[in-house]
């Protein structure tokens, strides 16, 4: 049985300048070891969802435990301990004047000793494969290679769960690739939880599983497969739906026998092969 | 008004230790009407090319020709601001750059510095508010009291009340939701037919590239490695997923199921209506 790790339940929001609620009402549990994607329109409440999760606002209404711990003003420091979070711009979050002082800079703010520091910085860039570029300067550095960095700064607190705030969306593909698969192993390889809030849905697809926000509430939650079975209605939320679930529909208004709308293209090859040849 | 660049070089901080290479060799015409995707990653010289479009920059050599006037490294440049109000360029997060009390001061602002009267302006502002889909009732408000979608229309328009000739748009779309990515591309392709505009996209997004425009370059390591219309440049995908670069779904798609399948589409197709019309006959080879 999946265990919870972080519940939230009846969280309403709203920031003092406007009159709606940024988030209203929402309950859903995040289980050990997961990837819990979490995408809605620009407004949709996703981004207000991360800034309650560590404690950057504080909710009007509703709880938030972490680890057995409630979000409060006396527990915030202990939770982002936790939570490790990655922002969207990459120029935004590099504090030190190289990669290994800015890996070290919350450490320090932690009071780790210096040998412990060392080491952690070490493996933290080892895990992101950026350990090649210790002393170099943030401005030499790709898109991509600086959200690495980021992510081994969360990484050397050792928090169990990372929240990537469109982490990606300022990168280019390559950049793209080299955060999700930098992501991808260190899940495999230290059991991480890690929450995705995201506009791309070709990488919601390989998530475990979604949550749809709409208009600050939670309009659905389950797996990819569930999720992308909604189809034009999440379309009229302003989402799509992935690249292999509309070519799915596509040949199957062609009456191209296809058993399932596949999220992923490997899939939808494997089953056009599979019965159309003839060996 | 027809842009072309001729062997275009850029130097950043010439004759200083940190002297660097930006773009070489760098040719591209730009025909008036137009609709350019300019395409590399992060550190290709993309932004490096766009900011010689409206002469933000001078070439270190070669030249930039920009209707009348002709851009070179010699020449001390004067009154530029003829080519900027011609030439208009969207930079990324443009939001970020709404500074006025109001929707409409903030639109007048570029016209009127550019010396159209107060009036002029006003009537400008309206006119622009519509076209980038939004209510004439916003222009009174602040434009810190709006959505990000919103506040990104706002200083769109306030680049198109300049009435431009060309417009550079660099990654117009980053950061919006799928919806919100649709209709603002949907609304410059409108503009640049209605409006006989020349657009140039810097994008990382081959959808994009692929559906809107008439021809694509792309940058690789400062320099222009192929201009071709959008089949010309997918019809190659293994070069350019080689050069780490992406290409269109669809053509990702039509890549997999011919290795797996061992023979070839009758042509490369660029959307997924295409290649559901050529896939009965596809699967049928296969069955053969």
């Amino acid at each position: 049985m999946k265990n919870s790790l972080v519940q939230i339940r009846n969280l309403s929001f709203k920031y003092d300048e406007h009159a709606d609620y940024a988030l209203k009402d929402v309950t859903f549990d995040i289980y050990e070891g997961e990837w819990l994607a979490i995408v809605g329109h620009n407004g949709s409440g996703k981004s207000t969802m991360a800034k309650l999760l560590n404690g950057l606002n504080f909710p009007k209404e509703g709880s938030i435990t972490v680890d057995n711990l409630l979000l409060s003003e006396e527990t915030v420091w202990d939770i982002r301990d936790k939570i490790g979070m990655v922002f969207q711009n990459p120029d935004n979050q590099f504090v030190g004047t190289t990669v290994q002082d800015d890996v070290a800079f919350g450490l320090e703010n932690h009071g780790i000793e210096r040998e412990e520091m060392i080491k952690r910085v070490h493996d933290a860039l080892e895990s992101v494969k950026m350990e090649e570029f210790l002393d170099q300067e943030p401005h030499h550095l790709s898109g991509g290679q600086k959200q690495r960095v980021a992510i081994a700064g969360v990484l050397a607190l050792r928090p169990n769960i990372i929240v990537l705030d469109e982490a990606t969306s300022m990168l280019d593909p390559r950049g793209r690739e080299e955060v999700l698969e930098t992501i991808r192993q260190l899940k495999a390889s230290q059991e991480m939880t890690v929450i995705s809030i995201t506009h791309d849905l070709e990488e919601a697809a390989k998530a475990d599983r979604m949550i749809v926000m709409n208009k600050g509430q939670l309009y659905r939650e389950g797996s990819p497969e569930d999720i992308f079975q909604l189809d034009e209605e999440l379309i009229s939320l302003g989402l799509d739906i992935p690249f292999p679930v509309k070519m799915s529909k596509m040949l199957k208004a062609l009456n191209i026998p296809v058993s399932k709308h596949h999220l992923s293209e490997e899939e939808l090859v494997e089953e056009l092969w599979t019965s159309h040849s003839k060996m | 008004m027809d842009i072309s660049l001729k062997n275009v070089e850029y130097r950043y901080q010439v004759n200083t230790p940190f002297e660097r290479l930006a773009i070489q060799d760098v040719s591209i015409d730009i025909p008036s009407g137009t609709f350019l995707a300019l395409i590399g990653h992060t550190g290709s010289g993309k932004s490096t090319v766009l900011q010689h479009l409206n002469a933000l920059l001078k070439p270190t050599a070669g030249e930039v020709v920009i209707g009348e006037r002709t851009i070179t490294s010699e020449k001390k440049q004067k009154d530029l601001k003829a080519v900027r109000q011609k030439v208009a360029i969207v930079f990324q997060f443009p939001e970020h750059q709404l500074f006025e009390e109001t929707v409409e001061k903030d639109i007048c602002f570029g016209p009127m510095n550019f010396g159209v009267n107060e009036e002029e302006a006003k009537r400008r502002a309206h006119e622009a508010i519509k076209q980038v889909g939004l209510d004439e009732s916003i222009l009174q408000k602040s434009p810190f009291d709006l959505s990000g979608g919103q506040m990104r229309r706002v200083a769109i328009a306030g680049v198109l009340a300049m009435q431009p000739n060309v417009i550079v748009l660099d990654e117009p779309t980053a950061g919006l939701d799928p919806r919100g990515r649709k209709e603002i591309m949907d609304m410059f392709y409108q503009l640049h037919k209605e409006r006989n505009l020349s657009t140039i996209l810097v994008t990382h997004s081959m959808e994009d590239a692929s559906r809107y425009a008439d021809k694509i370059a792309i940058m690789h390591k400062g320099q222009v490695y192929k201009v071709g219309t959008p089949l010309e440049i997918f019809s190659d995908p293994e070069q350019l997923i080689e050069m780490g670069l992406d290409v269109p779904e669809v053509v990702k798609f039509q890549q997999k199921l011919e290795k797996t399948f061992g023979h070839k589409f009758a042509k490369t197709c660029l959307t997924i209506e295409e290649i559901s019309q050529e896939m009965p006959r596809f699967l049928k080879r296969g069955e053969a």
